[in-house]
């Protein structure tokens, strides 16, 4: 598996654990990173998750209730931005000691990773870490920022769809405008031609493109659009 | 100084806390009439405050507040979904390479740099989290200063008069505004990001491997 898309179609026909499960092994080998990881709290505090850890380290980090002493739990709990391990604060003693016993069990020295939200109070972090340099991990993060918050949030739209039960059957639900920016697009109209025969300047497009690409679980523009042909909610 | 706070964080500023809910009373309640709420403490708050949203604050050199406003992840729940779908075109607008932009408001003395200092601010937050577009409802009077800041918003939707009048607008990063917007806040690049890296502790690379930020190399 090698295109990010691949791994997004998969993401969006998940119906358990255990594909959303496979869709971080493919990241993690994607990305030649150490690990990839998925965790979720739904809106009624029931938490799941998954990922690339070793059943020992899951196993120590619950038997040892590191979820109240790990930093990358308390520094993103109250964000919504991507935050890198280094911004995090591992200075006090227990922090140290946990990071010291991560890194025995194959956590990567570098980390980054994504908070966020749902609509009804659900949270979710994703999580990719590695052992590298500063300049190296630094590097691919500028490089994939954006790429890994839109995987991040196909999780979670998996997640949420999960929680409430409406997949297999369950197709996005986009309003007429946006159906209707994806209709023009995939008769091959280019974007001035689209905002034009909808009244609407290409900036305002733009952005029901890119609501409508999130609604979708797409990568891209044209991954939107074969996507919304692909599961026939426009027909051309 | 820009300064970048959480809701959950803002308590560790009492005074720019007191200031920025006051004057947000001030402009949104008093000058402008709309149909906010303010509290037994004089704040104006709303139920968008209650869910930590990420303040982008002008401080005042007495550490009061010079101006600011509020953003929200577009995936959460925001006013705009919430209350102005009728204006977006029935478009829910949600993606996480968008975030909602509220209650952009002025203290009553504000220096005349705090407008194009604040809108430094949302550049720096739009470039360093990767985002393509703000949302936002703001006050249509807004505009020309916009405009004048080479930071004009696409409006895609208006309602009420008179000083009622809300707008709903668009924006998008425009790299070549950035040194109009500098200049009149009178604010270097440097300066800029290292408010934005100090509030949201990211090391400079030269400081990379500073004691405060190498705990991996030494772990």
């Amino acid at each position: 598996m090698s295109k990010l898309e691949d791994m997004q179609n998969l993401l969006n026909r998940a119906t358990a654990l255990e594909e959303l499960q496979r869709v971080t092994e493919h990241l993690r080998e994607h990305y030649q990173v150490n690990h990839v990881v998925y965790h979720w709290v739904n809106s009624v505090g029931e938490r799941f998750g998954c990922g690339t850890y070793t059943t020992d380290w899951i196993d120590r980090y619950l038997e040892k209730d590191y979820l109240h002493i790990d930093p990358v739990i308390h520094g993103c709990f109250q964000r919504f931005n991507p935050v890198d391990w280094k911004s995090l604060d591992w200075s006090s003693k227990p922090a140290r000691a946990f990071m010291k016993e991560a890194i025995e069990f194959g956590v990567g020295t570098q980390g980054y990773t994504i908070p966020m939200r749902g609509p009804n109070g659900q949270f979710a972090l994703f999580t990719m870490n590695h052992t590298c340099s500063d300049e190296d991990w630094a590097a691919f993060i500028d490089k994939q920022q954006r790429d890994l918050i839109l995987v991040a949030h196909g999780f979670n739209q998996r997640a949420l769809a999960m929680e409430e039960g409406v997949f297999p059957l369950a197709t996005p639900s986009l309003s007429p405008r946006e159906l209707s920016a994806m209709t023009l697009l995939a008769k091959g109209k280019s974007r001035a031609q689209a905002a034009d025969e909808m009244s609407i300047s290409e900036h305002t497009l733009r952005v029901y493109i890119e609501s409508a690409r999130h609604k979708l679980g797409a990568m891209n523009t044209t991954h939107a659009v074969a996507r919304s042909l692909a599961i026939g909610i426009i027909v051309v | 100084m820009l300064r970048y706070v959480y809701a959950a964080d803002l308590a560790q500023f009492p005074k720019l806390q007191d200031t920025m809910f006051r004057d947000r009373a001030d402009q949104f309640k008093n000058r402008l009439d709309w149909d906010v709420s303010v509290d037994e403490n004089g704040w104006e708050r709303d139920e968008y405050d209650a869910l930590n949203p990420l303040y982008v604050i002008w401080e005042n050199a007495d550490g009061s507040h010079g101006g600011s406003m509020r953003f929200l992840p577009t995936t959460g729940q925001t006013m705009i979904n919430d209350h102005f779908v009728h204006l977006t075109d029935g478009v829910r607008i949600e993606s996480p390479l968008i975030w909602e932009c509220t209650r952009f408001c002025l203290a009553p003395n504000a220096d005349r740099r705090v407008t194009a200092g604040l809108v430094l601010g949302a550049g720096e937050v739009m470039q360093n989290f990767s985002l393509e577009h703000f949302v936002g409802v703001f006050d249509p009077r807004m505009e020309r200063i916009y405009r004048i800041l080479g930071v004009n918003p696409e409006v895609i939707g208006r309602k009420g008069e008179g000083s009622q009048e809300i707008g709903v607008g668009l924006w998008e990063f425009q790299e070549d505004a950035r040194p109009r917007v500098q200049a009149r806040a009178k604010v270097t690049q440097e300066q800029s990001r290292s408010w934005f890296n100090r509030a949201f502790n990211i090391p400079t690379q030269s400081h990379a491997l500073d004691d405060r930020f190498g705990t991996f190399a030494l772990a």
